[in-house]
This record gives C-alpha cells, structure tokens and sequence, in this order.
C-alpha cells in the first residue's frame, strides 16, 4: 500500500461508552486510492463501527481520520457528502418512493440546503441506474423490490453522489450466488475506473472476488493487512475466526475452506 | 388528470398541483355564500349588498372562518406528513407530541378556573401555552430517556405527555359546573370554529405562516429524513438539527391552531396517506398536495358543520367521521395514483 492514501486512520480508538469497551484499538490503515478493499472479519469484530467512524457519523475517542487529505473534522457536511458515500446493510425505506426518487436522494450533496434535484440530477440519477442495468427499475416502488434489486438500487444511490470514496458495510450478505457475483463484479469495476472502495465483509470468498487488499479484523484490531494474497492465508484466517481453515486455488483463485478436521 | 411525466425532468409542481389549487380557491369562494342566514344553505350573492346584515355577515365572521378552516386543514395535513414522514410511522398524527392534549388541558384550564365567559383570544393564548409546553415537556422528557432510539424515545415521551395531559382534562371535566362550564368544555374538546373573527386569523399568522413555509422549504430534505439517520447523514445532511427544525416548524403551527379550534382529529392522519396516495411518496409534491386536500377537506367539512343544522355541528365530529369513512374506502382501494 504505497501510493498516497485516499483514506487514513491513525491510531484511531473508538468505544460506545466514556471509558466503556474499546469497540475500535489502535487502528492504524492507509487505504490506497482507486483500489477495492475488504475488511475481513467474523461477526461483531468492529467492521461496521469502523466504516461508520470513517463516514464521520461516530466521532472517534482517540486518533483521526484523514479522508482525502483533510481531517474528517473539519469536513463540512456538503463536502463529506461529496467525498464519501455509503451502502449501509441494510436499507429501510419505509415510504413508497419510486427507484428514480430514492436515487435521485443521492444528489442531495449537490445541492443547496433548500435546493431540489433539477434537470441535471434526474439526467444523473438516470445514467447512474442505466450503468447499473437498472433503468427498467426507475418507477417500480423501492419496498416492492427483491433483496437483490434492492441491494443494486441503493449501491445507484450510493453512485449518483458521484464521490471518489465508496464504503459498503456487509454488500452481500443477504445476496443469492447470482447477485452476489453482480454486486462484486461492479464493485471491481467500479475500483478499476478509479473509485477507492471500502467494504466489510465476514465472507473470505467476498473478499477474495473483489478485493485486491484485504484488511483481517478482529476484536477491534487489525491482525494483518496487505495484498490478498499476503493475508488470504490459512494460518492467519484460522486465527482470526477460530476455526481451523484451509486456503486452495482453484482456477487461479483463492478459494477458503473450513478444515474437515474443524468438526 | 393522469399525466406520464419525463423522468428525465423534475415534476412540475405546477403542473400537479394546479386542480387542487383551482379547486381550493373554488371552495372557498363559494363556502362564503353557504350558511344559515340570510336563509339556510345558500345565500345569493346579490343580497350582499342589498342586505346590510348579511354582507356584514359575510365579510366579518364568514370569511375569516373560511379562510381559518382552510389554514387549519393545511397546518394539520402538512404537519401530519411531515411528522409521519419523520418518524416513519403512517399511523403518527400532528398532536401526537402532547401538542393536542396539552392545549386540551389549558382551554379546560382556562374555562373552569376563569370563567367560561373569558374573551376567546385569552383562551387561545392559554391553550397555546400548553400546547407549546406540551411539546417541551415531551422533548424534554424523551432526551432523558435511557433507551432505544430517538424516534422510539419521542413516540414514546409523546404518549406518556399526553396521557398525562389527557387525565389533567378528566379531572378539569369532573369539576367543571355541569350547567356552564361542562358545556363549553365539550364544545371545545370537540372541536370547532364558531367563535372565530378577524383577531382570531390575525393571532394564527406569526405562527402558522412560518411554520408552513418552513415545512415547504425543507420538502427535499424531509424526503431524507424517512431514511436511517446514518443513510441521510452519508448524504451530507445533519439529520438531528433538520429533524429538530422541521418539527419545530410543523408542530408550533399545530399548536397554534389547535389553541383557536380545539381537537380537530383525523385531518392529519388521513389526508397525508390520500396526498401520498395520489402522488407518490416524495415530498417534493406529496406535501403541498397534502396542503391543499386539507385545506379543502376542513373548509368543506365546516361549511357542513355550519350549514346543516339550524345549531352548529362540532368540526371535529364532522372531520372524524368523514375522514374516518375516507380512510376505510382508501385502505380497501388498490391503487389510486394520479402522477407516476
């Protein structure tokens, strides 16, 4: 990781509570611009806290965040909303916005305080579902859609922002094979054109499809970070999940299995 | 009506909205001619300025109840989607906050310990002060709170108020002198516009014109605020102060109006889901279209409450039971959608 970082954390601390827990400790990452990376982890090591810390909606207890060169805290939000875009987990949308509406939100750091999306954004918000495949989406109403739809409507919405900076907490967790591969492939596209991606997962297979770095998380601290291939290793990833694992390639890829030995 | 917009071009607003613009002028052009007096149901135009009585009638008690009625439904609807949209919750109604139940308490207040003869502007004044400290009790109280969400923690805080509120009325209403005060106690729980002048309109402005401009204004930003506060926080919002301002906005204008017309129910609950039934979720048209079908709805229903009795009918009897019905017919029907 050596070109100049599109995202640092430095020393970063984070706990929910004064003095309670350290949910986050002592991370410390440079996240190489218009790269994909994993953050690899099992359940509840702080992968969403890590990625809600740098989006800047948790402040942190210790250390900062440096996104674009700038500390996150002197970000204005209009300019973060620019920089930085997230796909959250799982997105509630409890109205019946249509697919276009619910993208069109995504132009929201484009505007003025009181402005709305004009001619410009709906051409954008267009663009962006066409990109996708998604165009025959546009008037359908958002809860009507399938998990897989969905999860492709809100990464639209995440992409009309236009920032250089994308973070996605667990993109396909609750994704079929089929849509799986959809999402990973666009994220790899989306690394290739020169967007820095940065998402969790708890899935080595995810990550080993889409990532050229990987991060391995656990109980708050990074264990390992580097090229796939350095940390996508046997020894590490059974450490990090408990379980003993092997790591095979098949068709030239990593390929991570759990041990039959592990029952 | 139905339209098939260009996605690739904002909605016109204009261009939706013009019918119920048109017709809520309509409306309350001709609820000026509709009443009791010179003769029931309709009074013809030329007798305006042949009958001084009934033009006096007509310009100084009829229009400002008309114009106020149409302001109470607009402040009611738009308050209504904006704080369902808020809370995302369709079942949330604009008093929900210990607005309606607070100013219950201070109209009940002011009749039984004042007197029931009090000059109505005081009582408003009174009731608004409730209304308001309503608001501040329950904001207050769900800050403190030491669980769940902020949404969960003020729909939570909004009951407990109320239902304090609530009891403070039963025990204004159980020593109340049944042959004066209760009456006038009643009449105004229930709702209505009969004591309504010039000075009544005129107290509503400061509060209510705010407020709904505000609630216009911010209309895009409302549409993020139905997203999970991290989601609309991405999008460069800061969805606690935007939330903080845009229900201020909304419920002091309920407040407001609910001090001059006592609980008018349903009108913020029912004409939302029609607004955004026929319009689509966005708020960019859903709101001001709730606007306008509320300020029909309530100037139609007090033309009703009084024109078809020789005595007033309560408004808010009227717009519970119209609105009620309304709301049935709407769940039971599929679709009803006027642009795409």
């Amino acid at each position: 990781m050596t070109a100049p970082a599109a995202l640092s954390l430095r020393d970063l601390r984070f706990s929910y509570e004064p003095g309670g827990p350290e949910v986050l400790r002592s991370l410390t990452l440079d996240i190489p611009p218009g790269t994909a990376t994993a953050v690899l982890g099992p359940n509840g090591c702080g992968k969403t806290t890590l990625l809600h810390v740098v989006l800047g909606w948790l402040a942190p207890r210790g250390g900062e965040v440096v996104v674009a060169g700038r500390p996150q805290g002197e970000i204005s939000p209009r300019r973060r909303g620019r920089l930085v875009a997230l796909v959250p987990q799982t997105e509630h949308v409890p109205f019946d916005f249509s697919v276009l509406e619910y993208v069109l939100m995504g132009r929201t750091p484009h505007l003025g305080v009181l402005g709305m999306p004009g001619a410009q954004d709906h051409r954008i918000a267009l663009e962006t579902l066409e990109s996708l495949g998604l165009d025959h989406l546009s008037r359908r109403p958002v809860p009507e859609l399938s998990g897989g739809e969905r999860q492709m409507v809100t990464l639209a919405r995440a992409l009309a922002q236009r920032t250089p900076i994308l973070l996605l907490d667990e993109p396909t967790a609750h994704l079929d094979l089929s849509n799986k591969g959809r999402l990973l492939s666009t994220l790899r596209r989306l690394a290739d054109e020169g967007t820095t991606v940065l998402f969790t997962t708890h899935d080595p297979e995810a990550a080993a499809l889409a990532a050229r770095f990987v991060v391995l998380m656990r109980g708050g601290e990074v264990l390992a970070a580097g090229t796939q291939e350095e940390v996508l290793e046997a020894g590490r990833l059974s450490l990090t999940y408990g379980v003993p694992v092997r790591v095979v390639e098949i068709a030239g890829r990593r390929v991570v299995l759990l041990d039959e030995a592990a029952g | 009506m139905r339209r098939n917009p260009d996605p690739a071009q904002p909605p016109s607003l204009f261009g939706a909205l013009w019918p119920l613009g048109a017709a809520l002028i309509l409306v309350l052009g001709v609820s000026l001619f509709v009443g009791r007096y010179p003769r029931p149901f309709f009074t013809p135009p030329g007798l305006l300025w042949s009958d001084d009585l009934a033009g006096q009638l007509v310009w100084s008690l009829r229009l400002p109840r008309v114009l106020t009625a149409a302001l109470l439904g607009m402040t009611l609807a738009g308050a209504g989607t904006v704080l369902q949209t808020v809370f995302r919750n369709p079942l949330v109604e604009p008093g929900f906050l210990g607005v309606s139940q607070g100013a219950a308490f201070g109209a009940a207040l002011s009749i039984v310990v004042l007197g029931a003869n009090l000059p109505p502007l005081a009582r408003e004044a009174i009731a608004s002060v409730f209304a308001l400290g309503g608001l501040a009790l329950s904001y207050a109280l769900a800050r403190r709170l030491r669980f769940g969400g902020w949404v969960l923690r003020l729909v939570l805080a909004g009951i407990a108020v109320s239902a304090l509120f609530s009891s403070g009325v039963g025990v204004l209403k159980y020593l109340a002198d049944p042959l004066t005060q209760l009456p006038e106690l009643t009449f105004w729980l229930l709702g209505g516009l009969s004591a309504l002048t010039w000075s009544g309109l005129f107290y509503l402005l400061p509060l209510v014109l705010p407020g709904l401009a505000l609630m216009l204004l911010m209309r895009w930003r409302l549409n993020l605020l139905s997203l999970h506060d991290e989601t609309s926080f991405s999008l460069g919002t800061s969805p606690g102060r935007e939330r903080a301002l845009v229900l201020l906005g909304a419920v002091v204008a309920t407040a407001a109006v609910t001090a001059v017309s006592g609980i008018v129910a349903w009108v913020g609950l029912v004409v939302p889901h029609l607004a955004r039934r026929a319009f689509g979720a966005d708020a960019r048209v859903a709101l001001p279209a709730a606007m306008l079908i509320g300020g029909i709805f309530t100037a139609l229903c007090d033309d009703l409450a009084r024109t078809l009795l020789a005595g007033e009918i309560p408004l808010g009897i009227l717009t519970s039971f119209l609105g009620a019905l309304g709301f049935a017919l709407l769940m039971t029907r599929t679709r009803l959608r006027v642009t795409a």
